[in-house]
């Protein structure tokens, strides 16, 4: 058997695949958390719950109405961004003119109660949903087995990301963005409808969170503390790669998932700790982050 | 000072009439919202990771009382130490960076420490530190008993509390009500700005440590859920429905949410619910928290 470093190149190339998923998971979470600090100046703590609501969007819909994945990769991200909507109008939005922190705080309060609605309805157990047929099985590659599912999960997050780094930097919609994000006021008075762009971002935000975990549904049990424990890293992710610029979050996404899972195989015990050891470390030595402008 | 005494009066008289175990868990949280407040309140800096200290302080006290046979204050002594350990640590890091920032760092690295806390033999997992014998404080007072008990979490309660109000009503106070509503300023008097707030910091984690270790008294049992990112928030809230400009108020929000949980712990995930649904009611409708709006609204009768 051919080995790396005393480890069975399958089980490195099996852990590597896995800390891809995470890392396309991760990608997609803090670019979504970087949008909206970028327009909002607001960490949005209920982005995890919004993942976990992606998730059990899509197990209802394909329960309760036999709507399948491919479906529900368009509609959950759609019913969770709408709901982020109501939220921005309804309650966000008061918020703008007061310490950042209470943003935080808010959001905070709505993760609770999302998870709080779910755990109630639906225990702490999880629920499983299967990948669509066509993705079901996988391909040899010599060196590996690939699932088809994890396959499609890299490749179609890699995709968003790329989507939405070129709808940023390249349409007159992102510049637009860009241009609110540097300075509201100013683009204000240029008579574009800043409010409503604002509302946009947080909606979108939302959707992409959703969309992450419908990717994630079929990948781990759906529950609903899924949100909350994995939006902790994402923030470790966000501080290490700083909100700088989308390719530096999603390089940054990526890059930790690798790291994540090439220490489950040579480090097993550190694997839920490594990012947080990786973000003490960047702290110390470029405390702006990787991608990050100082202030 | 008439309501000092009242007060006072009040938490002496109070395991006669209230289930005590009730009244320490409150007074522990209290302590700890206090602690925490100091933070928030004091020098505008939110850690959403308080539970570490609080909670790692339980497991080492638990463990020292427990395994290596020491007395109650050595065992506080050793969480205490511990705490202050962690703060500064923590507080070097978090410091390099600000405002959210801050929070997600502090968020993150506690988070690290229930990672650590879940794989440590020494913490026993899900289990917990069970059964950690009392012991008797200064090899004298015996507390398995009740009242005595009581008295000693209130008295390192009220000593705790008279900490962080001398802390804050002296010249450092004074200067970190001063980072806390203009930095740039402080720093441009000469202030270094940074040593003033890992000072506070680390005043504000020992004191956390010191809540944590008590609580392990009280409960004989230090547990994953008290080092958990939920305990963090929970101190955020207590602190932000008390009212955080006050050194009293972060005490009254941990007795109402201490209560609420009392009475709701059986119907599953609706402390969870209640819980997020006050974060959002204090922070849209009365910022003040209950303290700052009663205080508000005394100092409007009084102009009138």
């Amino acid at each position: 058997m051919v080995t790396f470093f005393g480890v069975p190149i399958q089980a490195l190339m099996g852990q590597l695949l896995l800390g891809l998923i995470n890392g396309a998971s991760y990608a997609v979470l803090s670019l979504g958390l970087a949008l909206i600090f970028g327009l909002l100046n607001i960490i949005n703590f209920a982005h995890g719950a919004q993942y976990m609501m992606g998730a059990f969007v899509a197990w209802m819909l394909l329960t309760y109405a036999g709507i399948n994945y491919w479906l529900a990769l368009l509609v959950a991200p759609l019913v969770v961004g709408l709901f982020g909507v109501l939220i921005e109008r309804l309650l966000l939005h008061r918020l703008y003119k007061l310490d950042h922190l209470y943003g935080l705080l808010l959001t905070f309060g709505l993760a609770l109660i999302m998870e709080g609605l779910f755990r109630q309805a639906y225990g702490i157990s999880g629920q499983s949903y299967d990948p669509p047929q066509m993705l079901q099985g996988g391909v040899n590659l010599g060196f590996m087995f690939l699932p088809l599912y994890r396959g499609w999960v890299v490749v179609v997050a890699l995709a968003v990301c790329l989507a939405v780094w070129a709808g940023i930097e390249k349409t007159r919609l992102g510049a637009l963005l860009r241009a609110a994000t540097e300075n509201p006021a100013l683009v204000r008075a240029f008579g574009v409808n800043v409010p409503l762009l604002i509302t946009g971002t947080y909606g979108f935000g939302a959707a992409l969170a959703a969309f992450a975990g419908v990717l994630a549904a079929p990948l781990y049990s759906i529950n609903p503390l899924m949100g909350s424990n994995i939006i902790i890293i994402v923030f470790a992710v966000v501080v290490i790669g700083g909100m700088g610029s989308i390719l530096g979050s999603v390089l940054t996404g990526f890059g930790l998932g690798l790291v994540e899972g090439l220490t489950k195989v040579f480090y097993p015990e550190a694997s839920s700790t490594v990012i947080f050891v990786i973000m003490a470390i960047v702290l110390l030595i470029k405390p702006a982050g990787l991608f990050g402008r100082a202030n | 000072m008439m309501w000092i005494a009242a007060i006072a009066a009040l938490a002496l008289a109070a395991p006669y009439a209230v289930y005590p175990i009730f009244l320490m868990k409150a007074l522990c949280f209290g302590l700890f919202a206090v602690a925490f407040n100091l933070l928030l309140g004091y020098t505008g800096l939110l850690s959403f990771g308080h539970a570490a200290f609080f909670g790692f302080a339980a497991y080492v006290t638990g463990h020292a009382m427990k395994e290596w046979g020491v007395t109650p204050e050595l065992g506080i002594l050793a969480g205490v130490a511990v705490a202050a350990a962690m703060g500064l640590v923590f507080g070097l890091l978090a410091i390099r960076r600000l405002g959210i920032y801050f929070a997600m760092v502090t968020l993150a690295l506690a988070q690290m420490v229930y990672f650590y806390c879940l794989q440590a033999p020494f913490t026993h997992g899900e289990d917990g530190i069970q059964a950690i014998p009392r012991g008797k404080l200064f090899g004298v007072l015996p507390l398995d008993d009740m009242y005595v008990l009581y008295y000693v979490v209130l008295a390192i309660f009220a000593i705790g509390v008279w900490i962080v109000w001398r802390a804050v009503h002296s010249p450092f106070g004074q200067v970190l009500h001063a980072i806390r509503e203009n930095e740039p300023r402080a720093v441009s008097l000469g202030y270094k700005t940074e040593r003033f707030k890992l000072a506070a910091f680390v005043l504000s984690a020992s004191l956390a440590g010191l809540a944590g270790a008590t609580k392990t008294l009280v409960f004989q049992l230090a547990s994953l859920t008290d080092v958990n990112w939920h305990t963090s928030g929970e101190v955020v809230l207590m602190t932000l429905l008390g009212g955080m400009g006050t050194v009293l108020g972060p005490v009254a929000g941990a007795f109402v949410i201490t209560t609420i949980e009392n009475y709701l712990a059986d119907i599953g995930a609706w402390v969870t619910i209640i819980q997020g649904i006050i974060f959002v009611l204090v922070v849209t409708l009365f910022r003040r928290g209950i303290i700052g709006e009663a205080l508000a609204f005394v100092e409007r009768r009084r102009r009138q």
